[in-house]
This record gives structure tokens, C-alpha cells and sequence, in this order.
């Protein structure tokens, strides 16, 4: 009997109890679905129950499964816990093609009416919530729970703390990605910019960010280097400010528990200075911090070289996430909000150039000796060309903070064009040239193609260049026809010229993103034949990640 | 030991970079928070603002629903053309009882803070069935479902309880009332209508999608967007009284 060598087995507290909590919530979830107001929030109370019931059958069967002790080393060196790692990285992959592909969805709405099909679930306004938030939250946020997860191990030399904690953070987060994304087809949204989900997907994803920042730490506290380097200062300072922002803008009362609708507690000026205190923020701390963590692991990683200034990295990492939390008013020039704020607002915008360029000369200085790789690197060239585009546009973002551009480009697709040049430009580009680097090193292979690497970047780079030049050309346009006098003093055009003039550009603009979309999809076809090198060839055709 | 040195007692214990990171990113929030619940200008009393009426309420819940403020501000900033094209710029009192705010980010379509009035209920009827039938141009999803779809109004004076709880100034007869008062204000001379008014003064008591069957969620869309940046008198209006 193997009971005699090994370690008696037993159900640990952690797999009891939260196995008896799934077990508690499954029923709890049957009751809501009953008594549901609406037959949108009962469905909604069925996924969470038949998570909760999968949840309980994956934690018992795991348990007969696994082995009496997970060695925390073995033979002297870590034994790194990769699943969730891996899990994270092919679910980014999947949730981003699903967000271009809504994104460029949308684009064409725009361009073309007709697309809408007059349908509830599928109209402009139930679609653009789920393209922000299948890029932004979904690719961008599993992208950050991969490369956390990684990066605290490697850089600790210690293996991820807690035993189903892990896992539950990336299969929950997914779940709240899941419950949003159906929320909004389905109309159940708060429609605040960027956290539209409601108040029990805000309450579960609290649950589980929490849970993220205890594993977090506890891998940090299992280090066995006496110094927490620097990715990891960055990772520490997104999820912690995250958790705020999310607090603070979600505060909410449900009409019922049997309802999905709340009612936000603040209201008015209020709640607009907390959503964009929140929602600059987002930015700040979720499209910034987080992938300033991995420019500062894997760029430097893959030249080679090491980080070129440690203290620019100190000076960059306070004054970024000092000056950043001050610059949401900018969102708000010349509205309700006092005129005091919005100068605020505006000035510490522009003093957060500062930090946001010593931040790019720390990443791209660290070539310094390495330059030649980004001739034969495309994954190097691919990150490099990400923190120029941050470059870019944390120029233009201080830029048009300032009252008098902004006068002209609020409003307009000049907003959208700017946060595309940071979204497309800066975020998946360091998420692509990261993941790039994650697939070999997890599953132990070589990357299939250089050459298809060089592609998409090329493919997508022409899509980008389309997307935000088309932008600042609509974007302008729009904004100095709405101002438009003609010599007897009225207003030029009407709204509708303006829309009318739009209608290239848009359609511009789809085709940058759909390029943009293709690009991607040869990396995934790439990753595919990366993971599966081993094995016999793939039937063509089978372009898409596996789900799990 | 050099000041760079001391950067180490961050780096070595997890605990104190947490701190650390709380404290900084505190201060901006509460400099720019924390006063907008005290200052004069953005509690400001103007006359003409109350709490939505049910059948508004719902109508907004409708328009928050379906993620209007994606395309369409609430918000005129006070520069000429905006005032020209729009109306009287926005006042903070204007949207003191927004949950949440909807002021927007992007003017895809023009802005509605003060749409009220301005287009006959007929023209936001066949303009929600087919945005392209009255306004050629327009790039909007038509939103034809909502005269189909009945309103569910039942529960709504649970939200009218929330907003209470949360300060509004709900009587206990609106709430008590709030279902009935909602199918009331849908109704082309209803006989409780001057009740509805007297709740709610200036609501427009009418049946807003020209179908007397039923209370459907364009009554409730269409009664909201006529009673935007309707309640304010700007003939009255003094723009000095909350200037600290």
C-alpha cells in the first residue's frame, strides 16, 4: 500500500471548508434564481450555482487526485506552481480575440447602422461595454494574473503560496469576466464607464482580488532573496490600488438581493469625481502599473541586460502612483465640477509626463549594449515598440489635458484614438511580446516561428497607425465643426453634418482594427504550434486557444 | 549610507511598501474628493430640482440600461457654441439626484441635458422605432423593442426606498404610491393626475407612446428624456446665490 511510504492524506481545512462555502452558495444561489425579480438576474443565479456545484466536484476530486504533499522544492530549487499560469495565459489569448473581434463589431456598427439589427442584445450600447471590458479586464487582466503569478515566483525563488487559493483567483476572476460580459447582453449593467458590472459581480470580484493580494504577499513573504525587486513593487501597488478604486466607485445598495439593480451612493458631481477617480485610475493602475511590472521582468529578461537605472526605477515607481491618482479631473474640464478641481486635475496630468517618461527611458535604456536584438528579436522589437507607443501616448494624454485642447478634443474620437495608441500601441503590445516569452518558458518548447512574430507585429502596427491617425482626423474634424461660425454668426453645421462626416474615417478605422484582429490571430495559430511541437500536426483550421 | 539606502526598508518588508503605496495614493483622492460634499457650489439648492418621478425613474433605468450615455452626453460646457447649440450650460444642481451620474464622455450623438421639449413625443416615437426615418444621417441602433416590451414597474418602490435610504427626499406617500403613480403619469388625462403632479411638480402626465393598452418601456424612455433640463427656470434662475 502506498499509505505505508507516503505522508497519510488528509482533507486540508482549506479544501473543507471552502468546499462546504461553494457547497453554502450553491444553495443560496437556487433560493435568488427563485425569487428572482427579473428572469435576466435567475439566470445569473443559475451560473453562479452550477460554479458553485462544479466548484465542490472539482475540490473532492482533486483531493482523491493529488498527491499527500506538494513539495514546496525539490532537489533544492523551487517547486513553481505554473497551472494557474498557464491557465491565465491561454484565457488571455481567447478573451482577446473575443474583444477585437466586439471591437471591430462595433467599429462597423458605427460605420454601418444597419449592423445593430434594430436587436436588444447585440446594439451599440450593450456591445461597447463588453468590448471594454473583454480587452481591458479579460485579455488584459489575465495577461496581469499570468504574469504576476510568474514573476512573484521566479523573482522570489519560491513557489505560489496556498494550495487552492491560486486557483481560485484566476477560475474566479474568469467567472466575474463571465457574469459581466453576460450582464451586459442581457442589459444588466450600471452604465458607470468601465465598472458597469453590478453589485454582486463587484461583491464576488472583491472576494477574489482580496484573495489575489493575500497570495500575492504570502509569496512574497516565502522569498528567498532579502530584497523585493522592482516588477513586484509595481505588481504590489495595482493590486492594492485596484482594490481601492473598486471599493470606493461600487459603493452601492442593491433594491433587493433579489435584484440586479442597485443605485450607486454617491450621485450628481459626487459620483462623476468618484467614477473618474476610479476610471483615470483604471488606467493608472490596471493599463500602467501592472504592465510597467512586466516591462520591468521581461524586457529585461529577454535582452539580457539589466534594468538601466534602479534608482529611475524608484523615482518612477512614487512619483507615477502619486502623481496618477490626481489626474481624473481632466475627464471632467469645463463641466459641474469646480473649477478648481479641473485645474488640479489638468496640472498634475501635465507634471505626469514626468514620471511616465523616466519610466520608457528605464525600459528602453535597459537595450543599452543590446540594441543589435531588435534587428534579429521580433518579441524584442514587439515589447520595445510597446513602451514607444506608452511613450506616445502619455505624451498626448498630458497634452490633451490641458483645458483649451480639451475643449476641442472632449467629446470626440480624438478620446477614443488617444486611448487606442495606449490600449493597442503600449498594452497588448507588452502583453503579446510577454506572452511571446511565457509560452516557450511554461511549456518547455521552442517558439514555432520568428517569421509569423515579425508578421504580427507588421500586420498589426499598419492596423494601429490606421486606427489613431483615422481618430485624430475625425476626432478634429468633429470638434471644429461643432465650433463652426459661419460670417454671419450662426452655427455652421447642424449635428448631423458632423455625424455625416464621420462615416469615412470610421470606416478606416474598422479596417485598422480588423487588421489589428488578424495579426492576432496569426499569433494564436503561432502559440498553437508552439504548445503542440511535440505532437503530430494539427488539422488546419484550428486557429483558436483551447478554452482550458 | 545615502539616501538611496534608505529606499531598502521598502524593499525588504512587504508590509511597509503596502503602507507606503495606501498613503500616496490617498492624498490626491481626498484633496479632490473629500471637499465636493461640503462646498457651497456643488451642494448648491436650485430651485425647480426634485427626485424623479416613478415612470421617469423607470425611463431612466431604461436609458442606463441600454447604455445611452456611451453615445450621449448630459452635460453643456459653458462655451458659445455649446450654449447655441444646446442651451443654458449645466448646473451641478441639475444632476444632484443622478445614480449615477450620466454626464457621458463622448457626443457620438448630440447631447441630451436639455432634450426636453424640444421634439414632440410623435418625433422620439418613430425616432426610436428608425433613427434613419426621421434624421437620415444618424448612425443610431434602432430601439423599436421598447414600445413592444411592457414596463416592470411592480418593484418599484423598492428603488424609490433605496434612493430614500440614501437621502433623497421620498415621502412615504411617494413610495406607498410609486407603482400607481407610474401607471398614472403614462395615461392621457388620468384621473389621478394632478395627484402625480402635486407629488412631482412640472411631471408631464401623458400617454407618451401614443399605444393607451399598455405602459411600455418607450412611456417611461420618452418621459424621461421630455423632462431633461426641464426643471430649472433660467428666467429665475440666479447664478450669483452660490458663489462662496
Amino acid at each position: 500500500m502506498a499509505n505505508v511510504l507516503a505522508p497519510q492524506k488528509r482533507m486540508t481545512i482549506g479544501e473543507g471548508g471552502l468546499a462546504l462555502t461553494f457547497a453554502a452558495l450553491a444553495l443560496l444561489c437556487i433560493v435568488i434564481a427563485a425569487k428572482a425579480y427579473t428572469p435576466e438576474y435567475a439566470f445569473h443565479a443559475y451560473l453562479f450555482t452550477a460554479a458553485s456545484v462544479a466548484s465542490v466536484f472539482a475540490i473532492v476530486n482533486r483531493y482523491y487526485d493529488r498527491p499527500a504533499e506538494t513539495p514546496l522544492t525539490i532537489d533544492g530549487k523551487p517547486n513553481y506552481n505554473m497551472g494557474p499560469v498557464k491557465f491565465a495565459t491561454i484565457i488571455a489569448m481567447f478573451w482577446g480575440i473575443a474583444g477585437f473581434l466586439v471591437g471591430l463589431i462595433i467599429a462597423l456598427q458605427l460605420a454601418f447602422p444597419a449592423l445593430n439589427f434594430d436587436l436588444p442584445w447585440i446594439s451599440f450600447g450593450r456591445l461597447r461595454p463588453l468590448h471594454t471590458s473583454a480587452v481591458i479586464f479579460a485579455f488584459g487582466g489575465n495577461v496581469l494574473l499570468a504574469t504576476s503569478f510568474y514573476v512573484v515566483q521566479r523573482t522570489c525563488r519560491a513557489r505560489l503560496a496556498g494550495d487552492l487559493a491560486p486557483w481560485f483567483v484566476v477560475l474566479g476572476y474568469n467567472f466575474f469576466i463571465l457574469i459581466a460580459g453576460t450582464g451586459y447582453l442581457l442589459g444588466i449593467t450600471q452604465s458607470k464607464e468601465y465598472a458597469e458590472p453590478e453589485w454582486y459581480a463587484d461583491l464576488w470580484l472583491t472576494v477574489v482580488w482580496v484573495t489575489y493580494l493575500l497570495v500575492f504577499l504570502a509569496t512574497l513573504w516565502r522569498r528567498q532573496e532579502p530584497h523585493i525587486y522592482v516588477a513586484n513593487w509595481f505588481y504590489l501597488a495595482f493590486i492594492v490600488t485596484i482594490a481601492v478604486l473598486h471599493l470606493g466607485n461600487n459603493a452601492a445598495v442593491p433594491v433587493s438581493i433579489f435584484s440586479p439593480k442597485s443605485y450607486i451612493v454617491w450621485s450628481g458631481v459626487q459620483d462623476a469625481m468618484v467614477q473618474w477617480w476610479y476610471g483615470h485610475n483604471a488606467v493608472g493602475f490596471f493599463l500602467t502599473a501592472g504592465f510597467l511590472a512586466i516591462m520591468y521582468y521581461f524586457i529585461p529578461k529577454r535582452a539580457e541586460r539589466p534594468v538601466y537605472s534602479y534608482r529611475l526605477s524608484i523615482i518612477h515607481f512614487w512619483a507615477l502612483i502619486f502623481l496618477y491618482i490626481w489626474a481624473g479631473p481632466h475627464h471632467l474640464h469645463y463641466t459641474a465640477l469646480p473649477d478648481w478641481a479641473q485645474t488640479l486635475g489638468m496640472t498634475f496630468s501635465i507634471m505626469l509626463w514626468m514620471p511616465s517618461w523616466g519610466g520608457m527611458i528605464n525600459g528602453i535604456m535597459t537595450l543599452s549594449g543590446a540594441w543589435d536584438k531588435l534587428r534579429t528579436d521580433p518579441v524584442l522589437r514587439l515589447m520595445v515598440v510597446s513602451v514607444a507607443f506608452y511613450g506616445m501616448s502619455t505624451f498626448e494624454g498630458p497634452m490633451m489635458s490641458v483645458k483649451v485642447v480639451n475643449s476641442l478634443s472632449h467629446y470626440t474620437d480624438w478620446t477614443i484614438g488617444h486611448v487606442h495608441s495606449g490600449a493597442l500601441g503600449w498594452v497588448a503590445y507588452i502583453s503579446f511580446g510577454a506572452i511571446y516569452c511565457l509560452v516557450p518558458w511554461l511549456w518547455n518548447r521552442q517558439l514555432y516561428s520568428l517569421k509569423l512574430v515579425n508578421w504580427h507585429f507588421w500586420i498589426s502596427t499598419i492596423g494601429i497607425v490606421l486606427y489613431i491617425t483615422s481618430m485624430w482626423v475625425s476626432g478634429i474634424l468633429q470638434g471644429l465643426m461643432w465650433r463652426a461660425y459661419t460670417s454671419l454668426g450662426f452655427l455652421e453645421y447642424s449635428f448631423v453634418e458632423t455625424v455625416e462626416a464621420m462615416h469615412p474615417f470610421y470606416v478606416i478605422r474598422a479596417l485598422g482594427g480588423f487588421l489589428f484582429l488578424c495579426g492576432a490571430l496569426v499569433m494564436v495559430w503561432n502559440l498553437w504550434k508552439t504548445v503542440n511541437a511535440a505532437e503530430a500536426e494539427q488539422p488546419a483550421g484550428v486557429a483558436l486557444a483551447p478554452a482550458e | 549610507m545615502s539616501l538611496w539606502q534608505k529606499h531598502a526598508i521598502f524593499e525588504k518588508n512587504s508590509i511597509v511598501l503596502v503602507i507606503g503605496i495606501l498613503v500616496v495614493i490617498a492624498i490626491g483622492g481626498l484633496v479632490e474628493i473629500a471637499p465636493l460634499f461640503y462646498l457651497k457650489n456643488t451642494i448648491e439648492k436650485v430651485d425647480g430640482v426634485r427626485p424623479y418621478a416613478p415612470l421617469e425613474l423607470a425611463g431612466r433605468n431604461i436609458y442606463v440600461r441600454e447604455g445611452c450615455y456611451l453615445c450621449h452626453s448630459q452635460m453643456i460646457r459653458p462655451l458659445r457654441d455649446e450654449v447655441e447649440r444646446y442651451g443654458h450650460y449645466s448646473l451641478a444642481a441639475e444632476s444632484m439626484y443622478d445614480k449615477p451620474f450620466q454626464w457621458g464622455s463622448k457626443r457620438t450623438g448630440p447631447d441630451l441635458a436639455r432634450v426636453g421639449g424640444k421634439y414632440s413625443d410623435e418625433w422620439h416615437r418613430d425616432h426610436l422605432r428608425d433613427p434613419r426615418a426621421v434624421v437620415p444621417g444618424s448612425v443610431m441602433p434602432g430601439y423599436g423593442f421598447l414600445a413592444a416590451t411592457e414596463l416592470d414597474f411592480r418593484n418599484i418602490g423598492d428603488d424609490l426606498k433605496v434612493l430614500r435610504l440614501q437621502g433623497q427626499p421620498y415621502t412615504q406617500e411617494m413610495i406607498d404610491n410609486a407603482a400607481k403613480d407610474a401607471a398614472t403619469q403614462a395615461t392621457t388625462d388620468a384621473a389621478e393626475g394632478d395627484a402625480v403632479i402635486k407629488r412631482y411638480p412640472k411631471a408631464q402626465v401623458r400617454d407618451f407612446d401614443g399605444n393607451p393598452a399598455k405602459v411600455s418601456e418607450a412611456d417611461a424612455l420618452i418621459a424621461y428624456l421630455q423632462m431633461l433640463g426641464t426643471q430649472v427656470d433660467f428666467k429665475l434662475y440666479d447664478d450669483k446665490a452660490n458663489i462662496r
